[in-house]
Protein backbone atom coordinates (compact mmCIF):
# COMPACT_ATOMS: atom_id res chain seq x y z
CA UNK A 1 0.00 0.00 0.00
CA UNK A 2 1.46 3.44 -0.75
CA UNK A 3 1.84 5.38 2.31
CA UNK A 4 1.00 9.64 2.17
CA UNK A 5 4.98 9.70 3.57
CA UNK A 6 6.44 7.83 0.59
CA UNK A 7 8.67 10.59 -0.79
CA UNK A 8 10.93 7.73 -3.09
CA UNK A 9 9.84 8.62 -6.85
CA UNK A 10 11.41 6.15 -9.18
CA UNK A 11 13.64 7.51 -11.67
CA UNK A 12 12.03 8.41 -15.42
CA UNK A 13 13.86 8.99 -18.49
CA UNK A 14 12.85 12.35 -20.15
CA UNK A 15 10.23 12.62 -22.63
CA UNK A 16 11.66 13.13 -26.29
CA UNK A 17 8.74 14.68 -27.64
CA UNK A 18 8.85 17.38 -25.45
CA UNK A 19 10.18 20.80 -26.92
CA UNK A 20 12.24 22.10 -23.98
CA UNK A 21 13.54 18.79 -23.78
CA UNK A 22 15.02 18.51 -27.47
CA UNK A 23 16.17 22.44 -27.27
CA UNK A 24 18.32 20.93 -23.79
CA UNK A 25 19.52 18.00 -25.73
CA UNK A 26 20.68 20.38 -28.64
CA UNK A 27 22.03 22.96 -26.65
CA UNK A 28 24.05 20.44 -24.48
CA UNK A 29 25.59 18.82 -27.20
CA UNK A 30 26.76 21.74 -29.15
CA UNK A 31 28.01 23.18 -25.84
CA UNK A 32 29.70 20.31 -25.30
CA UNK A 33 31.41 20.04 -29.31
CA UNK A 34 32.47 23.83 -28.60
CA UNK A 35 34.10 23.10 -25.30
CA UNK A 36 35.71 20.01 -26.83
CA UNK A 37 37.12 22.47 -30.08
CA UNK A 38 37.79 25.42 -27.70
CA UNK A 39 40.02 23.12 -26.02
CA UNK A 40 41.94 21.22 -29.02
CA UNK A 41 42.94 24.40 -30.15
CA UNK A 42 45.39 27.13 -29.59
CA UNK A 43 43.17 30.40 -30.43
CA UNK A 44 39.70 31.22 -30.15
CA UNK A 45 39.14 32.08 -34.00
CA UNK A 46 40.63 28.41 -34.46
CA UNK A 47 38.63 26.97 -31.85
CA UNK A 48 35.39 28.36 -33.39
CA UNK A 49 36.39 27.40 -36.81
CA UNK A 50 37.04 24.17 -35.62
CA UNK A 51 33.69 23.70 -33.96
CA UNK A 52 32.10 25.20 -36.87
CA UNK A 53 33.73 22.69 -39.10
CA UNK A 54 32.50 19.89 -36.20
CA UNK A 55 29.39 20.97 -36.48
CA UNK A 56 28.35 20.60 -39.50
CA UNK A 57 29.10 16.71 -39.60
CA UNK A 58 27.26 16.71 -36.03
CA UNK A 59 24.33 18.17 -36.64
CA UNK A 60 22.35 15.97 -38.95
CA UNK A 61 23.45 13.07 -36.52
CA UNK A 62 21.72 14.67 -33.86
CA UNK A 63 18.29 15.71 -36.07
CA UNK A 64 18.58 12.21 -36.85
CA UNK A 65 19.01 11.36 -33.62
CA UNK A 66 16.52 13.64 -31.90
CA UNK A 67 13.97 12.06 -34.36
CA UNK A 68 14.91 8.12 -33.54
CA UNK A 69 14.20 8.74 -29.60
CA UNK A 70 10.68 10.70 -30.79
CA UNK A 71 9.21 8.13 -32.50
CA UNK A 72 10.84 5.90 -29.29
CA UNK A 73 10.10 7.73 -26.79
CA UNK A 74 7.03 5.62 -25.91
CA UNK A 75 9.13 2.05 -25.92
CA UNK A 76 11.41 3.22 -23.84
CA UNK A 77 9.44 4.78 -21.08
CA UNK A 78 8.05 1.40 -20.56
CA UNK A 79 11.47 0.25 -19.97
CA UNK A 80 13.01 -0.10 -16.29
CA UNK A 81 14.59 3.70 -15.64
CA UNK A 82 18.32 1.66 -16.40
CA UNK A 83 17.04 -0.32 -18.84
CA UNK A 84 16.25 2.75 -20.57
CA UNK A 85 19.55 4.49 -20.56
CA UNK A 86 20.90 1.71 -21.59
CA UNK A 87 18.49 1.51 -24.36
CA UNK A 88 19.08 5.75 -25.13
CA UNK A 89 23.27 5.46 -24.93
CA UNK A 90 22.89 1.84 -27.49
CA UNK A 91 20.68 3.95 -29.76
CA UNK A 92 22.33 6.81 -30.52
CA UNK A 93 25.89 4.58 -30.61
CA UNK A 94 24.53 2.75 -33.23
CA UNK A 95 22.93 5.99 -34.93
CA UNK A 96 26.73 7.33 -34.90
CA UNK A 97 28.53 4.57 -36.13
CA UNK A 98 25.74 4.17 -38.79
CA UNK A 99 25.99 8.18 -39.54
CA UNK A 100 29.85 7.87 -39.62
CA UNK A 101 30.15 4.94 -41.76
CA UNK A 102 27.72 6.77 -44.36
CA UNK A 103 29.72 10.09 -44.27
CA UNK A 104 32.76 8.19 -44.77
CA UNK A 105 31.71 6.85 -47.85
CA UNK A 106 30.85 10.06 -49.53
CA UNK A 107 33.70 12.14 -47.99
CA UNK A 108 36.33 10.24 -46.35
CA UNK A 109 38.28 12.68 -45.08
CA UNK A 110 35.67 14.91 -43.87
CA UNK A 111 34.97 12.95 -41.23
CA UNK A 112 36.62 12.16 -37.39
CA UNK A 113 37.84 8.89 -36.68
CA UNK A 114 34.97 6.34 -35.18
CA UNK A 115 36.23 6.34 -32.47
CA UNK A 116 36.29 10.16 -31.53
CA UNK A 117 32.88 10.10 -33.03
CA UNK A 118 31.80 7.37 -30.50
CA UNK A 119 33.29 8.76 -27.61
CA UNK A 120 32.12 12.31 -28.15
CA UNK A 121 28.69 10.37 -28.63
CA UNK A 122 28.94 8.35 -25.23
CA UNK A 123 30.20 11.42 -23.12
CA UNK A 124 27.19 13.34 -24.31
CA UNK A 125 24.52 11.17 -23.99
CA UNK A 126 26.08 10.81 -20.29
CA UNK A 127 26.33 14.18 -19.19
CA UNK A 128 22.41 15.27 -20.83
CA UNK A 129 21.11 11.80 -18.87
CA UNK A 130 22.82 12.48 -15.83
CA UNK A 131 21.89 16.08 -16.39
CA UNK A 132 17.73 15.09 -16.67
CA UNK A 133 18.58 12.45 -13.93
CA UNK A 134 19.36 15.54 -11.54
CA UNK A 135 16.65 18.16 -12.66
CA UNK A 136 14.13 15.65 -12.39
CA UNK A 137 15.53 15.22 -8.64
CA UNK A 138 15.49 18.87 -7.96
CA UNK A 139 11.31 18.86 -8.93
CA UNK A 140 10.14 15.48 -7.12
CA UNK A 141 10.04 16.68 -3.59
CA UNK A 142 7.17 19.09 -5.34
CA UNK A 143 5.21 15.76 -5.45
CA UNK A 144 5.63 14.59 -2.18
CA UNK A 145 4.42 18.10 -1.05
CA UNK A 146 1.41 18.16 -3.47
CA UNK A 147 -0.33 15.21 -1.69
CA UNK A 148 0.62 16.88 1.86
CA UNK A 149 -0.91 19.89 0.85
CA UNK A 150 -3.79 17.99 -0.81
CA UNK A 151 -4.09 16.23 1.63
CA UNK A 152 -4.00 18.74 4.17
CA UNK A 153 -6.54 20.38 2.03
CA UNK A 154 -8.81 18.09 2.29
CA UNK A 155 -8.71 17.48 5.92
CA UNK A 156 -8.54 21.16 6.19
CA UNK A 157 -10.75 20.61 9.28
CA UNK A 158 -13.32 23.73 7.68
CA UNK A 159 -13.84 20.86 4.60
CA UNK A 160 -13.93 17.85 6.13
CA UNK A 161 -16.02 18.60 9.65
CA UNK A 162 -18.82 20.73 7.52
CA UNK A 163 -18.88 18.39 5.30
CA UNK A 164 -19.70 15.34 7.72
CA UNK A 165 -22.23 18.06 9.25
CA UNK A 166 -23.60 18.60 5.74
CA UNK A 167 -24.78 14.95 5.79
CA UNK A 168 -25.58 13.90 9.01
CA UNK A 169 -28.18 16.73 8.31
CA UNK A 170 -29.08 14.48 4.79
CA UNK A 171 -29.49 11.37 6.51
CA UNK A 172 -33.16 11.42 8.07
CA UNK A 173 -34.51 13.66 5.06
CA UNK A 174 -32.97 11.94 2.22
CA UNK A 175 -30.90 8.72 3.10
CA UNK A 176 -30.30 8.37 -0.95
CA UNK A 177 -28.84 11.86 -1.21
CA UNK A 178 -26.50 11.47 2.02
CA UNK A 179 -25.29 8.06 0.83
CA UNK A 180 -24.06 9.54 -2.41
CA UNK A 181 -22.46 12.54 -0.66
CA UNK A 182 -20.05 10.03 1.20
CA UNK A 183 -19.48 8.20 -1.95
CA UNK A 184 -18.17 11.36 -3.31
CA UNK A 185 -16.51 11.89 -0.05
CA UNK A 186 -14.47 8.93 -0.65
CA UNK A 187 -14.05 9.34 -3.98
CA UNK A 188 -12.09 12.07 -2.76
CA UNK A 189 -10.15 11.00 -0.62
CA UNK A 190 -9.34 8.17 -2.50
CA UNK A 191 -7.96 10.15 -5.41
CA UNK A 192 -5.66 12.26 -2.82
CA UNK A 193 -4.26 8.73 -1.45
CA UNK A 194 -3.32 7.94 -4.84
CA UNK A 195 0.29 8.09 -6.67
CA UNK A 196 0.72 11.95 -7.61
CA UNK A 197 3.55 10.35 -10.37
CA UNK A 198 1.06 8.83 -12.84
CA UNK A 199 -0.88 11.07 -15.25
CA UNK A 200 -4.63 10.93 -15.38
CA UNK A 201 -7.43 11.51 -18.06
CA UNK A 202 -9.03 14.60 -18.26
CA UNK A 203 -11.94 12.73 -18.14
CA UNK A 204 -11.30 11.27 -14.70
CA UNK A 205 -10.13 14.58 -13.13
CA UNK A 206 -13.39 16.16 -14.33
CA UNK A 207 -15.48 13.47 -12.81
CA UNK A 208 -13.57 14.41 -9.56
CA UNK A 209 -14.50 17.97 -9.99
CA UNK A 210 -17.60 16.97 -10.22
CA UNK A 211 -17.70 14.85 -7.19
CA UNK A 212 -16.04 17.26 -5.08
CA UNK A 213 -18.87 20.67 -6.62
CA UNK A 214 -21.62 18.18 -5.30
CA UNK A 215 -19.96 18.04 -1.85
CA UNK A 216 -20.21 22.14 -1.83
CA UNK A 217 -23.11 22.24 -3.18
CA UNK A 218 -24.96 20.45 -0.99
CA UNK A 219 -23.17 22.59 2.45
CA UNK A 220 -23.72 25.93 0.32
CA UNK A 221 -26.71 25.65 -1.68
CA UNK A 222 -27.93 28.57 -3.65
CA UNK A 223 -24.84 30.41 -2.65
CA UNK A 224 -22.41 28.19 -5.00
CA UNK A 225 -23.35 28.48 -8.63
CA UNK A 226 -20.66 26.81 -10.94
CA UNK A 227 -21.02 26.93 -14.93
CA UNK A 228 -19.19 24.46 -16.54
CA UNK A 229 -18.21 25.02 -20.53
CA UNK A 230 -17.11 21.08 -20.84
CA UNK A 231 -17.77 21.05 -24.56
CA UNK A 232 -14.79 21.61 -26.33
CA UNK A 233 -12.72 19.27 -23.14
CA UNK A 234 -10.69 16.39 -24.78
CA UNK A 235 -11.56 13.61 -22.25
CA UNK A 236 -8.70 11.54 -23.40
CA UNK A 237 -5.79 14.55 -22.97
CA UNK A 238 -3.55 13.42 -20.03
CA UNK A 239 -2.43 15.75 -16.86
CA UNK A 240 -0.81 15.08 -13.91
CA UNK A 241 -3.20 14.83 -10.53
CA UNK A 242 -4.91 16.91 -8.48
CA UNK A 243 -4.33 20.25 -10.59
CA UNK A 244 -7.90 21.57 -11.13
CA UNK A 245 -9.29 20.09 -8.34
CA UNK A 246 -7.47 22.32 -5.98
CA UNK A 247 -8.21 24.96 -7.98
CA UNK A 248 -11.52 24.76 -8.09
CA UNK A 249 -11.54 24.44 -4.23
CA UNK A 250 -9.37 28.04 -3.94
CA UNK A 251 -12.26 29.53 -5.74
CA UNK A 252 -15.02 28.09 -3.73
CA UNK A 253 -12.90 28.95 -0.30
CA UNK A 254 -11.68 32.65 -1.59
CA UNK A 255 -14.48 33.42 -3.69
CA UNK A 256 -17.65 31.94 -2.47
CA UNK A 257 -17.90 31.61 0.97
CA UNK A 258 -16.84 34.63 2.00
CA UNK A 259 -19.36 36.46 0.30
CA UNK A 260 -23.07 36.94 1.40
CA UNK A 261 -24.69 36.27 -1.78
CA UNK A 262 -24.61 33.91 -4.91
CA UNK A 263 -20.84 33.37 -6.04
CA UNK A 264 -21.11 32.45 -9.32
CA UNK A 265 -17.57 29.65 -10.42
CA UNK A 266 -16.79 29.37 -14.40
CA UNK A 267 -14.62 26.03 -15.22
CA UNK A 268 -14.20 26.19 -18.59
CA UNK A 269 -11.89 23.44 -20.23
CA UNK A 270 -11.06 22.76 -24.11
CA UNK A 271 -8.91 22.10 -26.84
CA UNK A 272 -7.43 24.90 -28.96
CA UNK A 273 -4.78 22.82 -31.37
CA UNK A 274 -2.61 20.93 -29.79
CA UNK A 275 -3.02 22.42 -26.82
CA UNK A 276 -5.26 22.30 -23.66
CA UNK A 277 -6.67 25.03 -21.60
CA UNK A 278 -8.29 25.40 -18.68
CA UNK A 279 -9.55 28.38 -16.58
CA UNK A 280 -11.43 28.49 -13.27
CA UNK A 281 -13.03 32.05 -12.50
CA UNK A 282 -14.40 33.68 -9.20
CA UNK A 283 -15.86 36.65 -7.52
CA UNK A 284 -12.68 38.42 -6.47
CA UNK A 285 -13.94 39.28 -2.83
CA UNK A 286 -11.80 42.19 -0.40
CA UNK A 287 -13.08 39.60 2.15
CA UNK A 288 -11.59 36.81 0.46
CA UNK A 289 -8.06 37.03 0.97
CA UNK A 290 -6.93 35.15 -2.18
CA UNK A 291 -3.39 34.92 -0.24
CA UNK A 292 -0.86 33.40 0.95
CA UNK A 293 -2.48 29.68 1.54
CA UNK A 294 -3.72 29.77 -2.48
CA UNK A 295 -0.07 31.10 -3.45
CA UNK A 296 0.86 27.82 -1.99
CA UNK A 297 -1.15 25.70 -3.89
CA UNK A 298 -0.37 27.75 -7.02
CA UNK A 299 3.19 27.67 -6.60
CA UNK A 300 3.09 23.56 -6.10
CA UNK A 301 1.01 23.07 -9.26
CA UNK A 302 3.36 25.01 -11.18
CA UNK A 303 6.00 22.97 -9.89
CA UNK A 304 4.49 19.84 -11.15
CA UNK A 305 3.66 21.50 -14.08
CA UNK A 306 7.12 22.31 -15.14
CA UNK A 307 7.63 18.43 -13.93
CA UNK A 308 5.44 16.47 -16.14
CA UNK A 309 5.72 19.24 -18.81
CA UNK A 310 8.88 20.75 -18.76
CA UNK A 311 8.51 24.52 -20.16
CA UNK A 312 5.57 23.66 -22.27
CA UNK A 313 3.05 24.03 -19.63
CA UNK A 314 2.11 27.76 -18.16
CA UNK A 315 -0.19 28.54 -15.42
CA UNK A 316 -1.11 32.33 -14.99
CA UNK A 317 -3.51 34.33 -12.10
CA UNK A 318 -5.55 37.54 -13.45
CA UNK A 319 -7.59 39.83 -11.90
CA UNK A 320 -10.20 41.83 -13.64
CA UNK A 321 -13.61 42.91 -13.04
CA UNK A 322 -13.71 41.71 -9.98
CA UNK A 323 -13.23 38.36 -11.20
CA UNK A 324 -10.27 36.07 -10.03
CA UNK A 325 -9.30 33.35 -12.90
CA UNK A 326 -6.67 31.05 -12.56
CA UNK A 327 -5.86 29.94 -15.92
CA UNK A 328 -3.48 26.90 -17.26
CA UNK A 329 -1.61 25.92 -20.65
CA UNK A 330 -0.83 22.52 -21.00
CA UNK A 331 0.42 20.17 -24.38
CA UNK A 332 -1.93 18.00 -25.49
CA UNK A 333 -1.31 14.31 -24.74
CA UNK A 334 -3.36 11.60 -25.60
CA UNK A 335 -3.67 8.54 -23.12
CA UNK B 1 -38.73 26.59 27.50
CA UNK B 2 -35.62 27.70 26.41
CA UNK B 3 -35.83 30.19 23.37
CA UNK B 4 -32.74 29.83 20.89
CA UNK B 5 -31.60 31.61 17.99
CA UNK B 6 -29.70 29.80 15.28
CA UNK B 7 -26.90 31.70 13.34
CA UNK B 8 -25.12 29.51 10.82
CA UNK B 9 -24.37 30.39 6.96
CA UNK B 10 -24.59 26.76 5.72
CA UNK B 11 -28.61 25.46 5.30
CA UNK B 12 -27.93 21.95 6.13
CA UNK B 13 -25.91 22.92 10.09
CA UNK B 14 -28.73 24.66 10.47
CA UNK B 15 -31.44 21.83 10.29
CA UNK B 16 -28.92 19.33 11.93
CA UNK B 17 -28.75 21.62 15.23
CA UNK B 18 -32.80 21.73 15.11
CA UNK B 19 -33.05 18.60 14.44
CA UNK B 20 -31.08 17.87 17.37
CA UNK B 21 -32.77 20.10 19.61
CA UNK B 22 -35.34 17.81 18.92
CA UNK B 23 -33.90 15.03 19.75
CA UNK B 24 -32.92 16.18 23.25
CA UNK B 25 -37.07 18.04 23.55
CA UNK B 26 -37.47 15.94 26.44
CA UNK B 27 -34.20 16.88 27.96
CA UNK B 28 -34.24 20.20 27.48
CA UNK B 29 -37.41 21.31 26.65
CA UNK B 30 -36.74 24.60 23.62
CA UNK B 31 -38.25 26.37 20.50
CA UNK B 32 -36.33 28.37 17.54
CA UNK B 33 -36.98 31.75 17.86
CA UNK B 34 -35.43 32.59 14.75
CA UNK B 35 -32.56 32.16 12.27
CA UNK B 36 -29.89 33.55 10.52
CA UNK B 37 -27.40 33.29 7.74
CA UNK B 38 -24.82 35.66 8.68
CA UNK B 39 -23.88 38.29 11.13
CA UNK B 40 -25.73 40.99 9.68
CA UNK B 41 -28.85 39.35 9.22
CA UNK B 42 -28.79 37.68 13.20
CA UNK B 43 -28.09 41.34 14.15
CA UNK B 44 -31.43 42.52 12.50
CA UNK B 45 -33.62 39.74 13.81
CA UNK B 46 -32.12 38.81 17.23
CA UNK B 47 -33.92 41.94 19.36
CA UNK B 48 -37.19 40.60 17.54
CA UNK B 49 -36.75 37.01 18.40
CA UNK B 50 -36.50 37.28 22.54
CA UNK B 51 -33.86 34.31 22.62
CA UNK B 52 -32.32 33.52 25.47
CA UNK B 53 -29.54 31.40 24.34
CA UNK B 54 -27.83 32.11 20.53
CA UNK B 55 -26.08 29.20 18.57
CA UNK B 56 -23.68 31.06 16.51
CA UNK B 57 -21.39 29.60 13.87
CA UNK B 58 -17.88 31.54 13.70
CA UNK B 59 -17.16 31.31 9.82
CA UNK B 60 -19.68 33.51 8.50
CA UNK B 61 -19.86 35.54 5.51
CA UNK B 62 -20.65 39.72 6.16
CA UNK B 63 -19.56 39.43 9.71
CA UNK B 64 -18.05 36.55 11.38
CA UNK B 65 -19.63 35.13 14.93
CA UNK B 66 -17.02 36.35 17.43
CA UNK B 67 -17.70 39.92 16.01
CA UNK B 68 -21.24 39.95 16.11
CA UNK B 69 -21.40 38.00 19.64
CA UNK B 70 -19.65 41.60 20.67
CA UNK B 71 -22.25 43.89 19.21
CA UNK B 72 -24.84 41.51 21.33
CA UNK B 73 -23.53 43.56 24.65
CA UNK B 74 -25.35 47.17 22.92
CA UNK B 75 -28.83 44.74 23.58
CA UNK B 76 -31.17 44.91 26.72
CA UNK B 77 -32.07 41.08 27.10
CA UNK B 78 -28.83 39.85 25.24
CA UNK B 79 -29.01 36.09 24.80
CA UNK B 80 -26.02 33.84 26.15
CA UNK B 81 -23.74 32.85 23.71
CA UNK B 82 -22.92 29.18 22.53
CA UNK B 83 -20.34 29.09 19.28
CA UNK B 84 -20.39 26.30 16.91
CA UNK B 85 -17.44 25.22 15.17
CA UNK B 86 -16.02 22.88 12.54
CA UNK B 87 -12.61 23.63 14.01
CA UNK B 88 -11.24 26.85 14.26
CA UNK B 89 -7.75 26.48 15.88
CA UNK B 90 -7.57 29.79 17.12
CA UNK B 91 -10.92 30.26 18.04
CA UNK B 92 -11.16 27.47 19.99
CA UNK B 93 -7.59 28.37 22.25
CA UNK B 94 -9.12 31.98 22.88
CA UNK B 95 -12.71 30.33 23.61
CA UNK B 96 -10.83 28.20 26.01
CA UNK B 97 -8.76 30.90 27.80
CA UNK B 98 -11.70 32.54 28.38
CA UNK B 99 -14.14 30.96 29.55
CA UNK B 100 -16.38 31.03 26.20
CA UNK B 101 -18.89 28.27 25.60
CA UNK B 102 -18.24 26.28 22.18
CA UNK B 103 -19.18 23.22 20.18
CA UNK B 104 -17.78 21.37 17.58
CA UNK B 105 -19.29 20.37 14.61
CA UNK B 106 -20.33 17.64 13.73
CA UNK B 107 -22.43 18.63 17.41
CA UNK B 108 -23.18 15.73 19.78
CA UNK B 109 -26.66 15.71 21.19
CA UNK B 110 -25.80 14.78 24.54
CA UNK B 111 -22.93 17.80 24.55
CA UNK B 112 -25.91 20.32 22.71
CA UNK B 113 -28.16 19.85 26.04
CA UNK B 114 -25.11 20.33 28.55
CA UNK B 115 -24.10 23.30 26.83
CA UNK B 116 -27.81 24.42 26.77
CA UNK B 117 -28.43 23.87 30.37
CA UNK B 118 -25.35 25.59 31.36
CA UNK B 119 -25.71 28.24 28.98
CA UNK B 120 -29.95 28.61 29.76
CA UNK B 121 -29.42 31.15 33.30
CA UNK B 122 -26.24 32.58 32.22
CA UNK B 123 -26.93 35.62 30.02
CA UNK B 124 -24.16 37.08 28.07
CA UNK B 125 -20.73 36.95 27.60
CA UNK B 126 -19.00 39.55 29.00
CA UNK B 127 -17.47 41.94 26.48
CA UNK B 128 -13.92 42.11 27.63
CA UNK B 129 -14.12 38.07 27.59
CA UNK B 130 -15.19 37.98 24.01
CA UNK B 131 -12.51 41.27 22.96
CA UNK B 132 -10.01 38.86 23.93
CA UNK B 133 -10.66 36.08 22.38
CA UNK B 134 -11.50 37.86 18.58
CA UNK B 135 -8.36 37.69 16.42
CA UNK B 136 -9.11 40.80 14.67
CA UNK B 137 -10.63 44.37 15.28
CA UNK B 138 -14.14 44.22 14.35
CA UNK B 139 -15.52 45.65 11.01
CA UNK B 140 -18.46 47.47 12.62
CA UNK B 141 -19.04 50.03 15.62
CA UNK B 142 -22.48 49.21 17.27
CA UNK B 143 -24.59 51.66 18.46
CA UNK B 144 -28.23 50.85 20.57
CA UNK B 145 -31.57 52.61 19.41
CA UNK B 146 -34.63 51.64 20.72
CA UNK B 147 -34.87 48.19 20.10
CA UNK B 148 -32.25 47.72 17.80
CA UNK B 149 -28.72 47.83 17.00
CA UNK B 150 -27.11 49.99 14.17
CA UNK B 151 -23.90 49.37 12.96
CA UNK B 152 -21.64 52.23 11.93
CA UNK B 153 -18.46 50.30 9.92
CA UNK B 154 -15.43 51.07 10.72
CA UNK B 155 -13.98 52.62 7.00
CA UNK B 156 -16.55 54.90 7.33
CA UNK B 157 -15.74 56.46 10.83
CA UNK B 158 -13.06 59.81 10.48
CA UNK B 159 -12.45 60.12 13.84
CA UNK B 160 -13.74 58.93 17.70
CA UNK B 161 -13.48 61.35 20.38
CA UNK B 162 -13.65 60.67 23.98
CA UNK B 163 -16.66 63.28 25.72
CA UNK B 164 -17.64 62.80 29.15
CA UNK B 165 -19.11 59.70 29.59
CA UNK B 166 -18.97 58.53 25.98
CA UNK B 167 -17.33 58.25 22.77
CA UNK B 168 -18.39 60.10 19.79
CA UNK B 169 -18.39 58.49 16.47
CA UNK B 170 -17.85 60.49 13.80
CA UNK B 171 -18.40 59.38 9.81
CA UNK B 172 -19.23 62.23 6.85
CA UNK B 173 -22.58 62.41 7.40
CA UNK B 174 -23.51 62.27 11.51
CA UNK B 175 -21.99 60.94 14.77
CA UNK B 176 -23.16 58.68 17.09
CA UNK B 177 -22.74 57.89 20.84
CA UNK B 178 -21.08 54.64 21.82
CA UNK B 179 -20.64 54.08 25.59
CA UNK B 180 -16.75 52.21 25.30
CA UNK B 181 -13.33 53.03 26.23
CA UNK B 182 -11.18 55.33 24.33
CA UNK B 183 -8.25 53.37 25.60
CA UNK B 184 -9.62 49.98 24.52
CA UNK B 185 -10.65 51.61 21.04
CA UNK B 186 -7.38 52.40 20.76
CA UNK B 187 -6.06 49.24 21.57
CA UNK B 188 -8.21 47.54 19.13
CA UNK B 189 -8.11 50.33 16.34
CA UNK B 190 -4.36 51.56 15.87
CA UNK B 191 -2.60 48.46 16.35
CA UNK B 192 -1.01 46.70 13.03
CA UNK B 193 -3.96 44.39 12.66
CA UNK B 194 -6.10 46.94 12.00
CA UNK B 195 -7.76 47.22 8.34
CA UNK B 196 -8.67 50.52 8.65
CA UNK B 197 -6.02 51.88 10.92
CA UNK B 198 -6.57 54.83 13.44
CA UNK B 199 -4.02 57.02 15.05
CA UNK B 200 -3.98 59.40 18.58
CA UNK B 201 -4.00 62.34 17.58
CA UNK B 202 -4.95 63.73 21.02
CA UNK B 203 -5.44 62.81 24.52
CA UNK B 204 -8.98 62.68 23.73
CA UNK B 205 -8.93 61.94 20.14
CA UNK B 206 -8.38 58.67 17.60
CA UNK B 207 -8.27 59.98 13.68
CA UNK B 208 -8.50 57.85 10.83
CA UNK B 209 -5.59 57.33 8.83
CA UNK B 210 -7.25 57.46 5.71
CA UNK B 211 -9.56 60.37 6.48
CA UNK B 212 -6.34 62.72 6.63
CA UNK B 213 -5.92 65.30 4.09
CA UNK B 214 -3.52 67.16 5.93
CA UNK B 215 -2.23 69.82 8.41
CA UNK B 216 -2.94 73.27 9.05
CA UNK B 217 -0.78 75.72 11.05
CA UNK B 218 -2.92 77.68 14.12
CA UNK B 219 -2.22 80.20 16.18
CA UNK B 220 0.91 82.62 16.66
CA UNK B 221 1.42 85.63 18.66
CA UNK B 222 0.66 85.71 21.56
CA UNK B 223 -0.85 81.80 21.89
CA UNK B 224 1.84 79.17 21.00
CA UNK B 225 0.84 77.69 17.56
CA UNK B 226 -0.08 74.32 17.11
CA UNK B 227 -1.14 71.69 14.12
CA UNK B 228 -4.58 70.86 13.12
CA UNK B 229 -5.75 67.86 11.52
CA UNK B 230 -8.23 68.89 8.35
CA UNK B 231 -10.65 66.13 7.53
CA UNK B 232 -11.65 64.24 4.16
CA UNK B 233 -15.27 65.91 3.84
CA UNK B 234 -15.27 67.89 6.87
CA UNK B 235 -15.07 71.59 7.90
CA UNK B 236 -14.06 70.75 11.86
CA UNK B 237 -10.45 70.70 12.45
CA UNK B 238 -9.03 68.58 15.45
CA UNK B 239 -6.22 69.83 17.51
CA UNK B 240 -2.97 67.53 17.42
CA UNK B 241 -1.44 67.60 20.77
CA UNK B 242 2.28 68.56 21.18
CA UNK B 243 3.34 65.30 22.54
CA UNK B 244 1.39 63.38 19.76
CA UNK B 245 2.62 65.63 16.81
CA UNK B 246 5.27 63.92 15.85
CA UNK B 247 3.69 60.97 16.23
CA UNK B 248 1.20 61.66 13.44
CA UNK B 249 3.44 63.48 11.36
CA UNK B 250 5.52 60.22 11.32
CA UNK B 251 2.73 58.07 10.57
CA UNK B 252 1.15 60.26 7.75
CA UNK B 253 4.30 60.82 6.25
CA UNK B 254 4.73 57.21 5.41
CA UNK B 255 1.30 56.77 4.38
CA UNK B 256 0.70 54.86 0.91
Amino acid sequence: MPSIRQTAYPDVLPDFRNLAVMARVLVGVNALALAGALYATPSLPAGLERFVYAAAFLEPLLLVELMVLFAATGVLARLPYWAGCAAVVALVSMLAALYHLGVRTVAADAVPSLGRTLALTLVAAGVLLAYFYLHTKAFSPALAEARLQALQARIRPHFLFNSLNAVLALIRRDPKRAERSLEDLADLFRTLMADARQFVRLADEIALLERYADIEQLRLGERLRITWELDASPSDALLPPMVLQPLLENAVYHGVEPGTGTGDVLVRIERRGDRVHASIENPHLEAGGQRAGNRMALDNIRERLALFFDAEARLETHIANGRYRVHIEIPYRRA
Amino acid sequence: MIRIFIADDETPARERLRELLQDIAAEVPSTVAGEARNGIEALERLPASGAQVLLLDIRMPGMDGLELARHLANLENAPAVVFVTAHDKHAIEAFELNALDYLLKPVRAARLAAALKKAAGAGAPRRESLARAAAAPREYLSVAERHRIVLVPVRDILFLRAEQKYVTVRTREREHLIEESLVALEREFCGPQATHPFVRIHRNCLVARAGIRGFERTGGGDEEAHWQVVLDGLAERLPVSRRQWPAVRELVADRP
